[in-house]
């Protein structure tokens, strides 16, 4: 559906030169919810804004379907512009206009008839449920319903993409609750692809099928959110788990707590259905080694349950190697801690 | 000056007509500053903004032009501009000769309001605009204008008060209205009452724009 080629985006020219992005591949599939997470300044805003051409690129090329974004003339680009939905995370409504023509708006652009209008408008407030504030002007609306009528807005002329810029950043945690569900309900009412950018991993963790992270202009690192997540490569991946746990050091300490010198800790990654299953409990059994666990997950992510344990074997070095390989072999991933 | 205070020597029907004069010259020269000040005030924020090295370096000769207009004072401009107004009106004095120099004077002053008021509209519901297709018109017209009415009705109301300043002016070299008549009687010939008279209708229409223009714009603001 999108595919971004050696993507390279600077500002300023000569010695100010500044690079934004430093060669960007990726390819978002048709009807997929993709997360790109960076920190402030690592280049995601500038990414996004590519990808409808808010930002002109210095090289490389952004495909939507068949169309080169980046070879468009003016009128062109305007009419491509129409088939993609942005919203934004200030939500960037017209304060002067109400409810009801803010969502008009867009279709207004190109001279829709005035029924068709109507229909429409009506349409998109009943799927955001704001009908009853038709009337309103955003100034008398809440953080959550702004970025509702945004969506409504963003919907308003059937794009084939969505591009969600921090749409949640500037919401309470219940709120972003509620808007991520209705993002989700409309990528599989309407099969909408969504591209988004955050930077809070549980955005992400919540809502999306793949991931991207980028840093400094590059990516480091992409893939399913399930793999990203349960198995990060980079620091700076790590970083943003680690951040929505919060408790590497409360880990650090269990680990180096006292125990037995034939102990073993390991980390142990349920996924799917095998999460809500007594493996664990039926292995040590058979085993005979005791166990503790130091810390653990037990979440979700979009549909997908899992489990992350680090548990600490104990018993004989004999003991706890069969624990281990029995483990593996029912499809647990099984990591040595040290 | 006290002792000449007296008010039965004031010409009532003298006073309805200048009062239509400055009226006359008002409505017209708004009008004017309107339809020239808004426009440029428009260019002003495009071209200031623009990547184009042309149209930066258009901006800056059209803002030097501006600021040498704003910065001669009206007395001057009004003597200065004789032979434009000449040119454009036929004749330099009267209602129909003080139009001229009014709107070349207060609309320069219209058009710096309206590009402050059109960059005080938030950056991202332009960008929105764009990102929804928009061309450079219709976010001109739809977003910026839209989104700027609060501010550009304070500025015209801002701009027209100072108009009445200038008709009064207009008075020390023939322009007609309740400035002549200030000038004319009270001045030359200290009829203190008349002077007096004229100052009360002047503040009076003041008050009355500056009302006017208040109602609209708490009438648009939706903040």
């Amino acid at each position: 559906m999108i595919t971004i080629k050696n993507l390279v985006k600077t500002y300023g020219t000569g010695a100010k030169a500044t690079a934004a992005l430093k060669g960007i591949n990726l390819e978002v599939a048709q009807g997929e919810i993709f997360g790109i997470i960076g920190h402030s300044g690592a280049g995601k805003s500038t990414l996004i804004r590519c990808i409808n051409m808010l930002e002109e690129p210095t090289s490389g090329s952004v495909t939507i379907g068949e169309t080169d974004m980046t070879r468009l003339g003016t009128s062109q680009l305007q009419r491509e512009r129409r088939r993609i939905g942005m919203i934004f995370q200030h939500f960037n409504l017209l304060s002067s206009a109400t409810v009801y023509d803010n969502i008009a708006f867009p279709l207004r652009l190109v001279r829709t008839p005035r029924a068709a209008v109507d229909r429409k408008v009506k349409e998109m407030l009943e799927l955001v449920g704001l009908t009853e504030h038709a009337k309103k002007f955003p100034a008398q609306l809440s953080g959550g319903q702004k970025q509702r009528v945004g969506i409504a807005r963003a919907l308003a002329t059937d794009p084939r993409v969505l591009l969600c810029d921090e749409a949640t950043s500037a919401l309470d945690p219940q709120t972003t609750d509620s808007i991520l569900r209705l993002l989700l309900d409309i990528n599989r009412k309407l099969g909408l692809t969504i591209v988004l950018i955050t930077h809070e991993m549980h955005v992400i963790q919540s809502i999306c099928d793949k991931v991207a992270v980028i840093h400094g202009g590059v990516i480091l690192e992409e893939g399913p959110v399930i793999d990203v997540f349960l198995k990060p490569r980079e620091a700076v991946t790590r970083d943003f788990i680690r951040r929505e746990s919060d408790s590497a050091d409360v880990l650090e300490e269990a680990i180096h707590a006292p125990h037995p010198e034939s102990a073993r800790t390991v980390k142990v990654t349920f996924i799917g259905d095998l999460t809500y299953q007594s493996i664990l409990s039926q292995t040590v059994k058979e085993t005979n080694v005791d166990f503790a666990i130091l810390q653990g997950t037990i979440s979700r992510i979009k549909e997908t349950p899992y489990g992350q344990l680090i548990v600490r074997f104990e018993g004989t070095p004999e003991a706890i190697e069969r624990t281990l390989q029995r483990l593996a072999e029912q499809k647990l991933e099984v990591e040595e801690v040290r | 000056m006290i002792n000449n205070l007296d008010f039965s020597q004031v010409n009532w029907e003298e006073f309805g007509k200048a009062t239509v004069e400055t009226l006359q010259m008002l409505a017209y020269s708004s009008l004017f500053t309107l339809i020239l000040g808004l426009p440029i005030g428009i260019i002003l924020f495009l071209t200031s903004r623009s990547s184009s090295v042309g149209l930066r370096l258009f901006y800056s000769i059209l803002s030097i032009v501006v600021n040498i207009l704003r910065s001669v004072p009206f007395i001057i401009l009004i003597i200065a501009l004789i032979p434009v107004t000449k040119e454009i009106v036929h004749t330099s004095i009267g209602v129909r000769g003080m139009i001229p120099p009014l709107v070349i004077g207060a609309a320069p002053f219209y058009a710096r309001l309206v590009e402050t008021s059109l960059r005080e509209v938030d950056r991202g519901v332009i960008e929105a605009a764009q990102a929804m297709g928009a061309s450079t018109w219709q976010v001109v017209y739809k977003v910026i204008l839209r989104e700027s009415r609060p501010g550009l009705i304070a500025g015209f109301t801002v701009t027209v008060i100072a108009l009445i300043s200038y008709t009064a002016m207009s008075g020390l070299v023939g322009g007609g209205g309740l400035g002549f008549l200030a000038v004319n009687y009270g001045y030359y010939r200290y009829e203190t009452a008349v002077m007096l008279v004229s100052i009360v209708i002047i503040i009076l229409l003041v008050q009355l724009i500056q009302m006017i223009g208040d109602r609209l714009v708490i009438h648009f603001t939706r903040k």
